[in-house]
Parts: structure tokens; sequence; C-alpha cells
């Protein structure tokens, strides 16, 4: 059998330098508070003197001296015990004795609420850890209305470079675009057409394709600081993506490109004289122009995302916003 | 004399070992690593490996390079839409060698890359992915993934206009896959709309999540390199592996359930 850990000899010597040195280390540390000058230099000194001598102590192997062998202590068994004792693996057993390669039901109960205990915490600390990490991204996600100003900004049948910042709160991040035209009345209710610069390919956003008349941008003050800036602009030959090349016309329909449907669109509502943004939604394609067009409209889908046609079997679900 | 002088120096130098393997020896008895290190560094293998087979070595090493660069680079990066790009400027323009390290970890990056897919070559080209070793192939392509997905991570923390725009690109083309991927992209976003959260959660994943992964990949990797050996090239006549190298001692390391491949073109397989 081999011998324990505890049955060799140590090798140093157990020595009581290291205690001492502690105590100087402490007696330091208190001095420092109670009495720097003169504590404090005594603690020193005493941590000095048994660091020596612990280190003077646990190199005198290495240096070549002579080192006593400091036997481990044993607890004296007396003759009539050790007689009687019987190794625990003789001893009569409480339980019957499992063929060899079978458990005891302890065993096996230990193993399965080590298993099952361990699951439980596991999962006490896990599921919300995991929960925070996933469902902020899903639960109170919506778009804000947006306060654009008066109507009278808009010029009838003018096309409008419009930015706002959607969450004045996260800054230049939240910076979004729109192209927004007054179609003047509709059954006595101003229309609007307002188009997402949102590529309907990957999410770049798409410029217009004619003048953009920077020299009569106009900033309006937002009610919550949204930085509104309208530029006229004339989108004669629609729209254009910059990264992939899709292309469309004024109303938003693709003519070239990769994108699978048209631009987003966004939802208005007129109140007090003001333009008001809503929700964007998707759209497949608008049949006719301005106040007369008539759009596919579709629940908001990601850029890319098919929302009709066989390929919308792909994307049955979106997430609730 | 120089009988004397050689004894005299051979006693210094004797005392000197004892002074090296002294601390060696007590380490060694309380946590063997020292023996874990050797067995590690010293394992055999086939006499004609060359140097293709430190491909690996090289990404590893390049990804040490990413892991320490980027601890120093996230002690001056702000992750926060108002500030990151400044924050980039400052360690670029303003600190000292910030222009050092924060290139070396710029390029370093693709270094990684292309270092993954010179290894991956070899690997395919040599049949390094065959029997016993297939795991370790399925355990680098995983590696190879979450390399890609470190970088594409990394890639909008400079928040400059192509940073943005990449990542915006990168996560609708992760919206366009099917079923899953628009549940995907909100979660990549952090939200219906990229925002403030967007930078946060890339720069989380970036620094925390992927590199914790890429290390225990790494880990595992490893692992089955030194277990299985290293693979002898396709015009070797000797056997792959470690110990399998020498054929005609028994396997004694107690690896058992893997069944020694012979050499390769020895003649009776054609």
């Amino acid at each position: 059998m081999e011998p324990q850990h505890g049955d060799r000899p140590h090798l140093p010597g157990p020595s009581v330098y290291p205690i001492g040195f502690a105590a100087g280390i402490a007696c330091i540390l208190v001095g420092l508070i109670v009495n720097p000058r003169i504590v404090a230099p005594i603690g020193a000194a005493i941590a000095v003197v048994f660091g020596f001598l612990w280190a003077r102590a646990a190199t005198t192997e290495f240096r070549g001296e002579t080192v006593e062998p400091v036997e481990p202590e044993r607890r004296e068994v007396s003759p009539t015990a050790e007689a009687g004792a019987v190794p625990a693996q003789h001893a009569e057993a409480a339980m019957p004795e499992p063929a060899p390669g079978d458990r005891f039901p302890r065993s096996k109960f230990l193993e399965g609420a080590t298993l099952g205990l361990g699951g439980v915490i596991g999962g006490l600390v896990t599921v919300p850890a995991i929960g925070f990490m996933v469902l902020p991204a899903y639960i109170d996600q919506g778009y804000p209305q947006v306060d654009l100003g008066p109507l009278d900004n808009f010029t009838e049948g003018q096309w409008f470079v419009t930015s706002f910042f959607m969450h004045p709160e996260q800054g230049e991040v939240s910076h979004r675009t729109a192209y927004i035209r007054n179609n003047g009345l509709l059954d006595g209710e101003p229309s609007f057409t307002i188009i997402s610069n949102r590529c309907a390919h990957l999410g770049c956003p798409v410029q217009p394709n004619g003048p953009v008349q920077d020299n009569q941008k106009k900033d309006v003050d937002g009610p919550k600081g949204q930085r509104i800036a309208l530029t006229p602009m004339i989108p004669a030959g629609g729209f254009g993506c910059p990264c992939h090349g899709g292309q469309y016309d004024p109303e938003g329909n693709v003519t070239s490109g990769p994108p699978v449907r048209g631009l987003d669109r966004y939802e208005y509502a007129i109140e007090n004289g003001r333009l008001k943004l809503g929700k964007p939604y998707s759209v497949t394609q608008v049949d006719g122009v301005g106040k007369n067009a008539r759009i596919h409209k579709y629940k908001l889908t990601g850029p890319g995302q098919h929302v009709d046609g066989w390929e919308q079997i792909l994307y049955p679900l979106q997430p609730p916003h | 004399m120089a009988v004397a002088t050689r004894n005299r120096k051979s006693a210094r130098r004797q005392k000197v070992e004892a002074a090296i393997n002294y601390p060696l020896d007590w380490l060694e008895e309380r946590s063997g690593l020292v023996g874990a290190t050797k067995y590690f560094l010293f394992r055999k293998v086939p006499g004609d490996t060359n140097w293709f087979h430190t491909l690996g070595s090289a990404t590893l090493t390049a990804f040490l390079v990413q892991a320490v660069t980027g601890v120093i680079l996230a002690m001056y990066y702000k992750p926060d839409p108002n500030s990151a790009y400044q924050s980039i400027q400052h360690i670029t323009n303003d600190l000292t060698l910030g222009w050092l390290v924060r290139g070396m970890h710029k390029w370093g990056a693709s270094v990684f890359i292309i270092l993954m897919f010179f290894h991956m070559a070899r690997v395919f080209l040599f049949g390094a992915y065959k029997y016993p070793r297939e795991l370790n192939w399925i355990i680098g392509v995983t590696l190879l993934a979450v390399g890609m997905l470190e970088g594409f991570t990394g890639y909008l923390l400079p928040w400059d206009q192509t940073a943005y725009w990449a990542t915006v690109v990168g996560i609708n083309l992760n919206g366009t896959a099917p079923f899953l991927g628009p549940f995907l992209a909100d979660f990549l976003k952090g939200g219906a709309e990229i925002g403030q959260n967007t930078l946060t959660i890339f720069y989380s994943m970036h620094m925390l999540l992927i590199p914790g992964l890429i290390f225990a990949l790494i880990g595992l990797h490893l692992y089955l390199v030194i277990r299985l050996g290293v693979t002898s090239p396709p015009w070797s006549r000797e056997a792959a592996g470690s110990d399998w190298a020498e054929r005609d001692e028994p396997t004694t390391n107690g690896r058992s359930g893997l069944t020694r491949p012979g050499p390769r073109g020895n003649g009776e397989n054609g």
C-alpha cells in the first residue's frame, strides 16, 4: 500500500517563524494607525527578524546543511483497541453487501440529489440571466410618434428630405430620414407621401436621384428636441441605394437591382395643424401616384425579407413591434 | 590545473542548477505542473513534419496578440454612441503608442482570419482531418465561424460611417435567414432599431462572450492535438500520430479504444 501523504516526514520541519513574521506584520499595520513612530518600527523589526529566521530555516536543506526530519505526529493507539478495531471495509455491513458493480441506493440517491439540486440552482441563476440578455430586444419595442412641425412647412407638391431624431435622448444614433411630399387635399384632408430611406435590400440609406437644395435647408425645432431638418429636393429619377445599386421610382417601387420589395412608408396623423409621424410599414408596390396611390401595405418587416410571393413562407413570424 | 578549474566550474554549475531546480521541484511536488509542461512541449512528432505544421501555432499566436492588444485597447475605449468615435481618435492620435496597439489589433484581426484559412488548407491538403481526428476538424470549423463572428462584432466598434453601415447590412443579412432570422437581427440590434444598445451588445460580445468561447474551443482543440498527435505529411512513410510513430512498441499510455493506424503507402494497400 502506498504511504499516505501525511505519513511522510516533513522537510523542512514546521517552525514558529512564520507566526512571528505574521505577528510583526500585524504590529506594523496596527502601529501605522496607533503610533507610526514607535509601534510600527517595532513591528517592522519583529517582521525583519522573523522573516530572516524563516528564510534561513526554509533554505537549510538547499544550503546543504543536514536537516533532522521531523516525524509526523501519530495518535497513540492502545494495543487492546488496535486488536479490537476492524477495518471499515470488513466491518459488519448495515446493509447487505452489493455484488461487485452494484451500487448502494444511498450513492444513487446522492448522485441524483447532486445533479438535481445542481440543476435547480444552475437554472435559477441561468434562466433570468439569459432572459435579461435576450428579452429586452423584443419587449416594449415600438416607434414613438414624432412631431414634424406645422403643415405649412411642407409646400404642396414639393419633396423634402426630412431628417429627425427618433429618440432625442439617445442622440445621433437615432438619426432617421424620411422623404416627404405634401400631396394636397384628398376628400378635404391633407394627404402625404412619407417614404422611409431604408433600402428594402439590406437597409442602407437610399438617396434621391436628383438635386437636393441644401442651401434651402430649414431647421425646425421639434417640441422634444428631435432636431428636424427639411431640405427641398427633386427626386426626378426616383431613389437609389449606394450600397448594392437598388433603384426605386419616386413612389418607392423597385425599378432595378436586388431589393425584394418597395420602400417602406410611415403612417402619419395630422393634429392641430401639425404633421405627426407614426409607425413604419412595409410595402410591396404602389399603383398610381401621390394622393391617388394604391399602396399594398404589410406589417413592418426587415430589409431583404419577402412579404409576398412564395418566399413569404420563410418569414412566418416577426418580432412584436 | 585545468582539471581543478573544470571541477571548480562544475561545482559552481551544480550549485546554479540546484538553485534553479529547487523552486521547480517545489512546484512539481505540489502541482505536477512541470511534468505537465514537459509532456505538452516535448511530445514525439513524426520525423518529417515541416514548416506547414507551424500554421496552427501561428494562428494561436495571432489570437493571443489580439487578446492582449484588445485588453489594452479596452482600457481607453468608450463603448458609448456619443463618444466611441472620439475615443478611438484619442487612442490613435493622442495617446503614446496608441496608434501602434490599435494598428496591431486592426491588422492582426485580418492576420488571424487569414492564418486560420491557411491552417485549414494545410489540414485539408494533408488529409489531417481523417480518422481519428474528425472531431478536431469540427472544432476547427466552429473556431472559424466564431472567429468570423469576432471580426463582425469588432468591425462596429470604431463607430464611423463604414463601421455603422457595414453593421447595418450585416445585421440585415442575418435578418434574412429563414424563420428565426428576424429575431436574430432584433437580438443583435438590441431592439427594433439600431440604437445605443447595439454598440454595447457588440462590445460585450466582442470582448467577453466570443473570446471566452474561442479560448475554450482552443483548449479543446489543443487537447485533441496532444491526445491524437501530429499527423505526418501525405508523402511520409511514418505512421501518423505521436506515440504510434514507434510501431513496434505497444501503446502503454492507457489510451484505450483507439486503433493504431499503420504507415501510409506501405505497399499493402497499393
